[in-house]
């Protein structure tokens, strides 16, 4: 059942795979060029692209035309199996992540009965995109690609924790590992008995947020932990070989994994399709929840690209102390606070 | 793993004839990482073969020619007045600053001094040359520890001094507007004031950056404690400019040296810092930003009326004999030698650069840091290849 529609279930199958496609695809294109493009070129005191389109809106096909143009290239060193092979894993891997967001109070790609895990499922699979920035990195057959790909690998797997970590948080206070209970619960919370705005948690779990959003801006490789992909150090770090389509996968990968997770944090943070004053179980919602939530990724997003553009890059040591010595006992303290006040309430 | 300063000696003496070709096959302990000749952090075709344990760096080789464009024999067969349009191009970021030395050993040897408006007009070029040199630098100090933004500001503010190279000369990167006795041509109506003008936003530039990259905590991080050059040290490899400065060795031509330029009417401050890292580096660049602006400005304001060109003759032969003329340019002392034998151009001319020298430090320098640290240490050390390569 899905807009008040009778469908077959094939039908609604390529209905859902079409929605994934679209949510990884749209947030993906939107976030290039509304931020890399245009909010980038304003903080850097240029226009950016202004030819292609009005106000160059269609600069992304441009460039996507032309790295579809392009040969594809493979080094002569490289194992090509491996090395054809990456950029697809980095990209199934968004598609995998995206999943499990709901949209709206039916517009969810699988079903809840079926996979109940949510969130888990979301730090589970974000994490085998490390393994295809191996292989690229590997593959490649250049030291400058493996050097980029081991900091990925360490920088990922050092920040996978508190990313963890800062959701248990959320998870704790909602009850459940379900994204879509976790909109619910953050709609009907109350904030001592005044329930007009529900419960958004990032009121009461602003810590593990802060949290959230740095280890998100590591396990993205932005700035200012971008060292996998470091261009004054490393070169494009894993993609330096990479040419054509397989380079766009990974940029498409790079946008749209930030995409996922700016769209996971406004689930889990800001309240996610929902908003105050709207009826969380009408049918309107399947089609308003989507541009809601797209609303509260863009503002994610726009943290993102802001710290991208704003900040030098720390060395891969200063991180890996960062996120031992800092974050995770950050986290545990969050947990530790969120569960005694769990119960005190 | 460790390798000591004698076999790391031994093994560059060995290996010496054929480590251009050769040293990326070594890859018995440690990997071996060619950082160039194309590499962004090297704005050039700088090229550093390091031996890598992981990420630390065991020892380092910096490669340089590749970019060598034989200047040093093109002068020999040139005229006097052709040679500046040369050396314009071997420090490209700031190109007054290369004629001057080369004009002066020229009038030095001829007897010549340029007037006092042409002596004045010159310093005032040679210190726009060194802001929108520095100015290049804060950005591209930026773009090398990762932040992109700065650049960009940098661009935009040096486009201001640019212009008013143009306005004098018509050349926006290579003036060359010095002439043997002076200058080619006066100032035009109202130059001055716009420049005055300028260099109050220049100053505001500065203002700028030292909030935006110099106070930046990551920027700190990754700057402060690394690669430290110690003072005598820095002496020892011949360091010359900020970097020697940074060291806290309180040497500046412009100051020591009287040479018929107008900086002895200025007054400007020296500027040291102790520490001798890379913050220390960066930071005495963008104060010595600042004292130029300073410079411009006292220069500007006081300039004396009269001719700007001395007399010499329309055919310029320089008297046989021998100069050794050095100005603090940019990036450090840069000097000219010039062997004259009488004729219209010069016997030999060797060109004393300071990048030359600044990088020869880098092998010492950058054993046992991180590869992100060489970047910053590069970066921080400042050099232009050309200057390197001549």
């Amino acid at each position: 059942m899905m807009l008040g529609l009778e469908l077959a279930y094939w039908q609604e199958s390529i209905l859902r795979s079409l929605g994934v496609l679209a949510a990884v695809l749209l947030p993906a294109g939107t976030f290039v060029y509304v931020f890399l493009f245009k909010m980038v070129s304003f903080m850097q005191n240029r226009l950016g692209p202004m030819e292609a389109g009005p106000y160059g809106s269609m600069q992304l096909l441009a460039e996507v035309g032309k790295a579809l143009q392009k040969e594809d290239v493979v080094p002569d060193a490289a194992d090509r199996t491996l090395f054809k092979m990456a950029p697809y894993i980095v990209v199934a891997t968004v598609l995998l992540t995206y999943v499990v967001v709901p949209f709206g109070p039916d517009m969810v790609f699988i079903d809840n009965q079926f996979f109940g895990t949510g969130i888990f499922y979301v730090m589970a699979v974000s994490s085998i995109s490390v393994i295809g920035i191996i292989l690229a990195g590997w593959a490649s057959a250049s030291k400058y690609s493996l050097l980029g790909a081991l900091r990925a690998a360490g920088q990922l797997i050092a920040y996978e924790l508190p990313l963890v970590l800062s959701v248990i948080g959320v998870v704790i206070q909602a009850g459940t590992l379900d994204l879509q209970r976790i909109v619910v619960a953050q709609a009907t919370g109350e904030i001592f008995g005044w329930g007009a705005i529900g419960n958004p948690f990032i009121l009461t779990q602003f810590i593990g947020l802060l949290i959230f959003m740095i280890a998100m801006q590591a396990e993205l490789a932005q700035t200012p932990f971008d060292m996998p992909v470091a261009e004054s150090e490393v070169v494009g770090g894993y993609h330096v070989e990479y040419t054509g389509l397989r380079f766009l996968l990974f940029f498409i990968g790079e946008f749209a994994t930030a995409g996922a997770f700016a769209a996971i944090a406004a689930t889990l943070f800001l309240g996610g399709w929902w908003l105050p004053g709207l009826d969380l179980e009408a049918n309107y919602m399947n089609v308003l929840g989507p541009i809601i939530l797209l609303a509260k990724m863009m503002v994610f997003g726009g943290i993102i690209f802001f710290i991208r553009f704003t900040y030098p890059r720390l060395r891969e040591d200063q991180l890996q102390r960062f996120a031992w010595k800092f974050l995770i006992p950050l986290a545990l303290v969050n947990i530790t606070a969120t569960g005694i006040l769990k119960v005190v309430f | 793993m460790t390798v000591t300063e004698s076999e790391q000696l031994a093994y560059v003496a060995a290996k010496a004839a054929d480590a251009r070709v050769n040293v990326e096959l070594e890859t018995d302990d440690g990997m071996t990482l060619n950082i160039g000749p194309q590499h962004p952090a090297t704005h050039g075709t700088l090229r550093i073969v390091a031996k890598l344990d992981g990420e630390q760096v065991l020892w380092v080789e910096p490669i340089m020619g590749y970019m060598h464009r034989g200047y040093e024999k093109l002068v020999e067969v040139r005229t006097y007045p052709q040679i500046t349009t040369l050396v314009n191009r071997i420090d490209w970021l700031a190109a007054s600053c290369n004629e001057v030395p080369f004009i002066l050993a020229a009038e030095q040897l001829m007897g010549v001094e340029a007037p006092l408006r042409a002596q004045y007009l010159r310093t005032i070029f040679h210190e726009m040359g060194r802001i929108a040199h520095l100015t290049m630098f804060l950005g591209d100090m930026g773009v090398q520890i990762g932040a992109l933004t700065p650049m960009f500001y940098a661009m935009r503010d040096r486009e201001f001094v640019l212009n008013q190279t143009e306005s004098v000369s018509g050349g926006r990167f290579h003036p060359n507007f010095n002439r043997i006795g002076g200058l080619k041509d006066d100032i035009p109506k109202g130059w001055l004031d716009e420049t005055i003008r300028i260099m109050r936003k220049m100053e505001a530039f500065c203002d700028q950056m030292e909030e935006l990259l110099l106070g930046n905590e990551i920027f700190e991080q990754r700057t402060r404690g690394i690669g430290i050059i110690p003072a005598e040290i820095a002496q020892q490899y011949g360091l010359t400019g900020a970097n020697l400065r940074a060291s806290g060795v309180d040497w500046d031509l412009r100051r020591d040296v009287d040479s018929p330029m107008a900086w002895k009417h200025a007054d400007f401050d020296v500027i040291t810092h102790t520490d001798g890292d890379c913050y220390a580096r960066t930071w005495v660049r963008l104060q010595e930003t600042r004292e130029a602006c300073k410079i411009v400005t006292q220069l500007c304001e006081d300039l004396p009326a009269g001719p700007i060109m001395a007399k010499v003759p329309r055919i310029i032969k320089v008297p046989a004999g021998e100069a050794y003329v050095a100005t603090e340019n940019p990036l450090g002392e840069m000097g000219y030698y010039v062997v004259s034998q009488g004729d219209l151009g010069p016997f030999r001319v060797k060109i004393r650069t300071a990048s030359f020298h600044n990088i020869s430090i880098v092998p010492w320098v950058l054993r046992g840091v991180y590869v992100p640290d060489i970047i910053s240490i590069l970066g921080s050390l400042y050099f232009i290849l050309g200057d390197i390569d001549r």
